[in-house]
């Protein structure tokens, strides 16, 4: 080994600066330079009550009851997708009726927008999961404008909302929906929409950008938030797990298709009402189980799990909801002993 | 007469260092799609897969080829702790290259996640849905990533030492580019 010289100390010296640029490159990759970046934890995050997060619980639409049940394909959405869920046929079903709120203890006349994740099985080993809201448009237009929302809505300044408001035009339809359209007295009344809008892609491997819904078959019977507290904080999970048990709940899927030009990307946006629509099946909900030992529990309703025949469009939101969702998944996963299941029998 | 040999076998060489791309390329993917919620998510996700299950796949081949083909001894002169070190280091890189993307995988699958890779190709899960073993394996994930990079550093600042201060070889018995297999005869 030759002694230590001058080009030796300059050899060591390159090595550092190799290893240190290394480090750094991978810092910086990592966003621990960035502290503006739009994180997955820091939407996540900012989804927290003052109180703190419902440990175990799912960081956003935290309540909610477990069902199973059937999707009943007609055959007409092959004519827009390959996918095999849509092939007539019936395909099993695990969802979850849930109530946008971080607060697993929400009393239910306190939430005022519903929810339904759903996940597809078909027989080619393809899932097909979705996660759905009740309001016919969106709140925001970007997942920061959600970011803002959300510090905005917890903000203890008086005037944050409005300078929100104020700042995010977009919010309007959703808050004039919020204010003025009726509350519905059962999740069996509940239109549940997509609001992201994606790509089916067809035989023939033509594209086209939709949105989807689930429409009631059960006629929606209004209720005021005052008279919904009445019946008790929990009254819509009682209610559905009762209507299940007398009889299967059924919902239409209605794929609505974009025009060239319509709002793709922007889920504030509801497309022009002449836009041609498709029932694709129905979905029938058979049994209704609590979610602390129910197959829903552990399932991460991730919009970006699509099969082959379904792909995201320029909407931004399904990607950041996919990475806001395993955050939130890796997080509640591991706090399983803050929610303990009740049977031994149970996954552990 | 056997041979000594110099410099890894030219496949060896060649796996070495598409894998050596690929870890590094894993390495930041991983990082950078865990912090970001923009579009970039999800074909980052989708490669992070891909790519990781092509190194566990690219990771048995090389092991297989090195318990094969063997490797070059180290210089004579190399003080034993830094020999020990060498090995140890080595050991680790391999458990790792074939450990990370098993884990991954075990991950996904305790979490009941579909595992598709290369735009179509749906791996089994191998682990049953459990969110304590999805925990286990996503700490030991995120530590070994970690480690992994530490170790990669660690094995580079080696290799430039070799090349540049000791200049014994060891660095050209992997980055040389020929395609001889130079075997120095036994004495
Ligand atoms: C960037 C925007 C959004 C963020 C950060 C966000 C965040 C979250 C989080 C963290 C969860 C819990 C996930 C889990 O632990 O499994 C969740 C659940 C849910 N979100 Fe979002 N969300 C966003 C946008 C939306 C949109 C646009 C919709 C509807 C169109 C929606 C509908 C739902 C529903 C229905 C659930 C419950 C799914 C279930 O039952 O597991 N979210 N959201
Ligand atoms: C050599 C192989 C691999 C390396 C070096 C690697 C490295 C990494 C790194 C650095 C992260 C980010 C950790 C963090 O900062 O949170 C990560 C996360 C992740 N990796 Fe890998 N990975 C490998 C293989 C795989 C494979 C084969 C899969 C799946 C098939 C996989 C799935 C994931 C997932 C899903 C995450 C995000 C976990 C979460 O936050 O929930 N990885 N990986």
């Amino acid at each position: 080994m030759p002694e230590p010289n001058r080009p030796m100390l300059g050899s060591l010296a390159l090595i550092a600066i190799v290893i240190g640029a290394g480090a750094a490159a991978f810092a910086y990759t990592a966003g621990w330079f960035s502290p503006q970046r739009l994180t997955p934890t820091r939407l996540v995050e900012a989804l927290a009550p003052a109180a703190g997060p419902s440990l175990g619980h799912r960081r956003n639409h935290a309540k909610g009851i477990c069902f199973t049940g059937e999707f009943e394909a007609n055959g007409a959405g092959s004519e827009l997708s390959k996918a095999r869920v849509f092939a007539s046929g019936r395909y099993p079903v695990l969802g979850r009726f849930n109530l946008a709120t971080p607060d697993a203890n929400a009393p239910d006349a306190k939430v005022r927008v519903h929810g339904l994740g759903i996940r597809i099985a078909t027989p080619d080993g393809q899932e097909w999961r979705s996660a759905m809201i009740d309001p016919p448009v969106f709140a925001v237009s970007t997942p920061q404008g959600f970011y803002e929302l959300q510090l905005a809505s917890k903000s203890k300044d008086a005037n944050a909302m409005k300078n929100f408001i104020a700042a995010h035009p977009e919010f309007a339809a959703f808050g004039a929906w919020a204010k003025n359209a009726p509350w519905t007295d059962s999740y069996a009344e509940d239109r549940f929409n997509s609001l992201n809008s994606f790509v089916f892609v067809d035989k023939a491997g033509a594209a086209h950008v939709v949105r989807w819904s689930l429409l009631p078959a059960a006629q929606p019977v209004s209720i005021s938030p005052d008279d919904l507290a009445r019946r008790g904080p929990d009254y819509l999970e009682q209610e559905i797990a009762r209507r299940v048990a007398g009889a299967p709940q059924h919902w239409a899927m209605v794929v609505t298709i974009a025009s060239p030009g319509d709002p793709t990307a922007d889920p504030t946006k509801a497309w022009p009402p002449d836009r041609r629509t498709v029932e694709v099946g129905t979905l029938v909900v058979q049994k209704i189980e609590a979610e602390r030992d129910g197959p829903c529990r552990d399932i991460n309703f991730d919009p970006a799990v699509l099969p082959t025949g379904i792909r995201p469009s320029d909407d931004p939101f399904p990607a950041a909801r996919s990475a806001a969702y395993m955050k939130s998944y890796d997080l509640r996963t591991a706090e399983a002993k803050d929610y303990p299941r009740t049977t031994t029998g149970a996954k552990p | 007469m056997t041979g000594v040999r110099q410099r890894f076998t030219p496949l060896q060489r060649l796996l070495h260092w598409l894998i050596a791309v690929c870890i590094l390329a894993m390495l930041f993917i991983g990082v950078g799609m865990v912090s970001t919620a923009t579009p970039k998510f999800l074909p980052l996700i989708a490669i992070h897969k891909s790519l990781g299950i092509a190194i566990l796949v690219l990771a048995l081949i090389r092991l297989a080829v090195r318990l094969r083909y063997g490797a070059p001894a180290l210089p004579a002169d190399l003080p034993e702790p830094m020999k020990l070190a060498a090995h140890l280091s080595h050991y680790a890189l391999y458990a790792l290259m074939i450990g990370m993307p098993l884990i991954g995988w075990a991950m996904l699958s305790a979490a009941a996640y579909p595992v598709v890779v290369f735009g179509g190709v749906r791996l089994p899960a191998i682990l049953p849905q459990s969110d304590s073993l999805h925990t286990w394996f996503w700490d030991a994930h995120f530590y070994l990533a970690f480690a992994f990079f530490a170790l990669v550093l660690l094995h580079v600042a080696a290799a430039l030492f070799h090349a540049l201060v000791r200049r014994d070889g060891v660095f050209e018995a992997m980055a040389s580019v020929s395609i001889h297999d130079e075997v120095a005869p036994a004495e």
